[in-house]
């Protein structure tokens, strides 16, 4: 086990360092960041040089590419534009933590990230649960009762919800919920934002600007993962110990609760480990269209702006993050079904 | 639901007549999926509508210049005197920002939207077959360091790479002619970003199964006989995993066409005026309250395709699969 893991992690270096390249090369094709600097008068020539300077652009591609993962503070750097490097340097680089700071308001990447971060994991973990709790309560409905007119409406309905793209669920919801209801004069739900301005961040404010969000991401995540929970419990429902133990004499709901459900669930916890990074992702356009100010959204200034620094930051962090949950799925899998047996 | 039918003829009558094509045994089973059936059949309409939908519903006077446009010039011809108007009878979708027709932007943008899915999966198909078959076939260092690179490729969610990789490239290919129609270059770019985000699964599922296959007699006979590698790959691996290679490319034209409406959503897509249904939403946030049938019928557009190839996905890979336990 501790090989397993020494060797995952050994391998995962390499692939990081090899996607951070290619992600910075492209990254020099995104045009100039400071045109899109948020100045009304376009800065003069000669401004622009130093600018450029001050934040390193002037430098070839390899330089700027060592100075992002291993720092300069460790050389000199030419500050005046006289060919002679004299100012040291003060980055630490990332393999020290320091992702440099946003080339459009001077802030560091990592408080940046970290501002937004909570916001973003609080939508996906209240996404991540609803998604488990109703996707094991349909699917298990549905397989326990196959056939029926409830699983056959289900059928329809994840097949439905699973085509949706993300922007016509997402606006949808706000048609019917905010728009349709306050012209009907029933509660209506908030569009945008976290928390209306006049009431304040109160946690009643965040739970209702939360509610359209987090419908219109997890439905999608319902339509699909029900479907593979009702496959995989009509498998085990199928198979020999069920009827044994129904033969035994114990009662329906204790089998499928005690004996069929937790080996259904099995291949669900690895779905859901290997799911939870990539809801990151999800949430760019979902963010976007609530405007919910979580780090979806700060990816998407971001590339509007060309400020690679924050989005070097976000794709690596993100990396890290998927690669730790595959490791710790995998093990999580091994405790979970002995079965398994990871070398 | 589980009435069995018997076979009219006996097994000895069946034999007398001539075998089934493997072409025949899969429709067989396939139309006993009945909803892939039905969606077979919504997208044979869906098709005819973009295809030749444009020769009934894009044709026009365009009000600014006062001529009489057809086809793809209509769906361009923005009237800004007829912008934001509901769906009526002579604009049965109602217009968009700078008036131009919904409906037919629909069909072009739907020629365009479905171009991308199925050229995108023909890029998916070439880089992931030939990495998964060589990864498979070949073994050792190049299995290695292909899939660590496809591991790598997996590392980062596909969403952020389609938008870095469409705002690195975006832009930089000229407009091209292909089939008599002037394609924007962020089409061909689109095209080649889905592509080469999304070929990752489907070099593994090929990688698996040359595993698998090439451990079998039939190979190490042709190796025996001095067959080429790449006469293996493509005359006998390839032919025995086409079923998975089959439905995975199917499923992947609707995922390519997701991705399309997601990166355009984001304005980094496809570049107007040449619509497609993901552009057609771009500024539909905006007008969310005022004109919900700017973002209503492109998004429905999206889905009703996305559901029809899913269904027939689905009955793909029953049809296909040779354990399938469907009554043929």
């Amino acid at each position: 086990m501790v090989n397993y893991i020494i060797r995952r992690v050994l391998q995962s270096i390499p692939q990081l360092f090899l996607i951070s390249l290619v992600l910075f090369l492209l990254m020099q094709a995104f045009g100039d960041p400071i045109a899109s600097l948020g100045v009304r008068t376009p800065p003069k020539p000669a401004d622009r040089e130093r600018l450029r300077r001050q934040l390193g652009l002037d430098q070839p591609v390899y330089v700027q590419y060592v100075v992002w993962l291993a720092g300069n503070d460790w050389m000199k750097i030419d500050m005046d534009g006289d060919g002679v490097p004299e100012t040291p340097g003060k980055r630490l680089g990332v393999l020290r933590g320091d992702f440099g700071n946003s080339l459009i308001n001077k802030r560091p990447v990592s408080e940046l990230v970290t501002e937004r971060l909570p916001n973003t994991l609080l939508l996906m973990g209240v996404v991540e649960i609803v998604i488990i709790v109703f996707s094991l309560a349909f699917g298990v409905y549905s397989a326990i009762r196959q056939y029926s007119l409830f699983d056959n409406l289900f059928t329809g309905f994840s097949f439905i919800g699973y085509a949706m793209p993300i922007p016509l669920l997402a606006l949808l919801l706000m048609y019917l919920f905010s728009i349709n209801f306050k012209e009907w004069g029933l509660p209506y739900l908030p569009t945008v934002g976290m928390f209306d301005p006049q009431v304040g961040r109160t946690p009643g404010q965040i739970a209702l600007h939360m509610i359209l969000p987090v419908v219109s991401l997890s439905i999608i995540s319902i339509a699909g993962y029900s479907r593979y929970v009702r496959s995989s419990m009509l498998e085990v429902l199928g198979l020999d110990y069920i009827r044994t133990a129904r033969a035994k004499g114990l009662q329906k709901h204790i089998v499928v609760i005690r004996h069929a459900l937790r080996n259904a669930t099995l291949p669900f916890v690895t779905l859901i480990g290997l799911d939870i990074p990539f809801l990151l992702a999800g949430a760019v356009l979902t963010e976007t269209i609530f405007a919910w100010p979580g780090t979806g959204r700060l990816f998407v200034t971001s590339i509007s702006q060309s400020d690679f620094p924050v989005l070097m930051g976000i794709l690596m962090m993100t990396g890290l993050a998927v690669v730790f949950f595959q490791l710790v799925t995998d093990i999580a899998y091994s405790f979970l079904d002995p079965r398994i047996r990871i070398a | 639901m589980t009435t069995i039918t018997l076979p009219e003829t006996s097994a000895i009558d069946g034999m007398k007549n001539q075998p089934l094509t493997p072409g025949q045994l899969m429709w067989r089973r396939f139309r006993k999926h009945k909803a892939a059936l039905f969606a077979l059949g919504g997208m044979i309409v869906l098709l005819l509508y973009i295809w030749l939908g444009g020769l009934v519903f894009s044709r026009g006077i365009c009000a600014p210049t006062g001529e009489f446009l057809t086809a793809e010039a209509y769906a361009n011809c923005n009237d800004t005197a007829q912008k934001l108007q509901p769906p009526s009878r002579e604009h049965p979708f109602g217009t968009d920002t700078i008036g131009r027709d919904i409906l037919a932007r629909t069909i072009y943008g739907g020629q365009i939207s479905l171009t991308i899915g199925i050229f995108a999966v023909i890029v998916e198909v070439v880089v992931g077959v030939l990495v998964g078959a060589v990864a498979g076939y070949f073994g050792g260092w190049i299995d290695d360091l292909l899939m660590r690179v496809t591991e790598a490729m997996l590392i980062i969610p596909s969403l952020f790479l389609l938008i870095v990789l469409s705002k690195a490239i975006g832009g930089s290919v000229p407009e091209i002619q292909f089939l008599g129609r002037a394609f924007s270059g962020s089409v061909v770019v689109i095209i080649f970003v889905i592509g080469f985000t999304s070929w990752m699964y489907l070099a593994r599922i090929v990688r698996a199964n040359v595993l698998s296959l090439k451990e079998m007699d039939y190979i190490s006979a042709s190796r025996a006989l001095g067959v080429s590698d790449a006469r293996i790959i493509f005359k006998h691996l390839l032919p025995n995993t086409i079923a998975p290679i089959i439905v995975s490319s199917t499923l992947g034209v609707a995922n390519a066409i997701t991705s399309e409406a997601y990166v355009s959503f984001l304005g980094l897509g496809v570049q107007t005026p040449t619509a497609s249904w993901g552009n057609m939403l771009d500024s539909a946030v905006k007008y969310l309250q005022t004109a919900p049938w700017l973002w209503l019928f492109p998004g429905l557009m999206i889905m009703l395709t996305v559901l029809c190839i899913n269904f027939i996905g689905d009955g793909l890979r029953d049809a296909l699969d040779p354990r399938s336990t469907r009554n043929v």
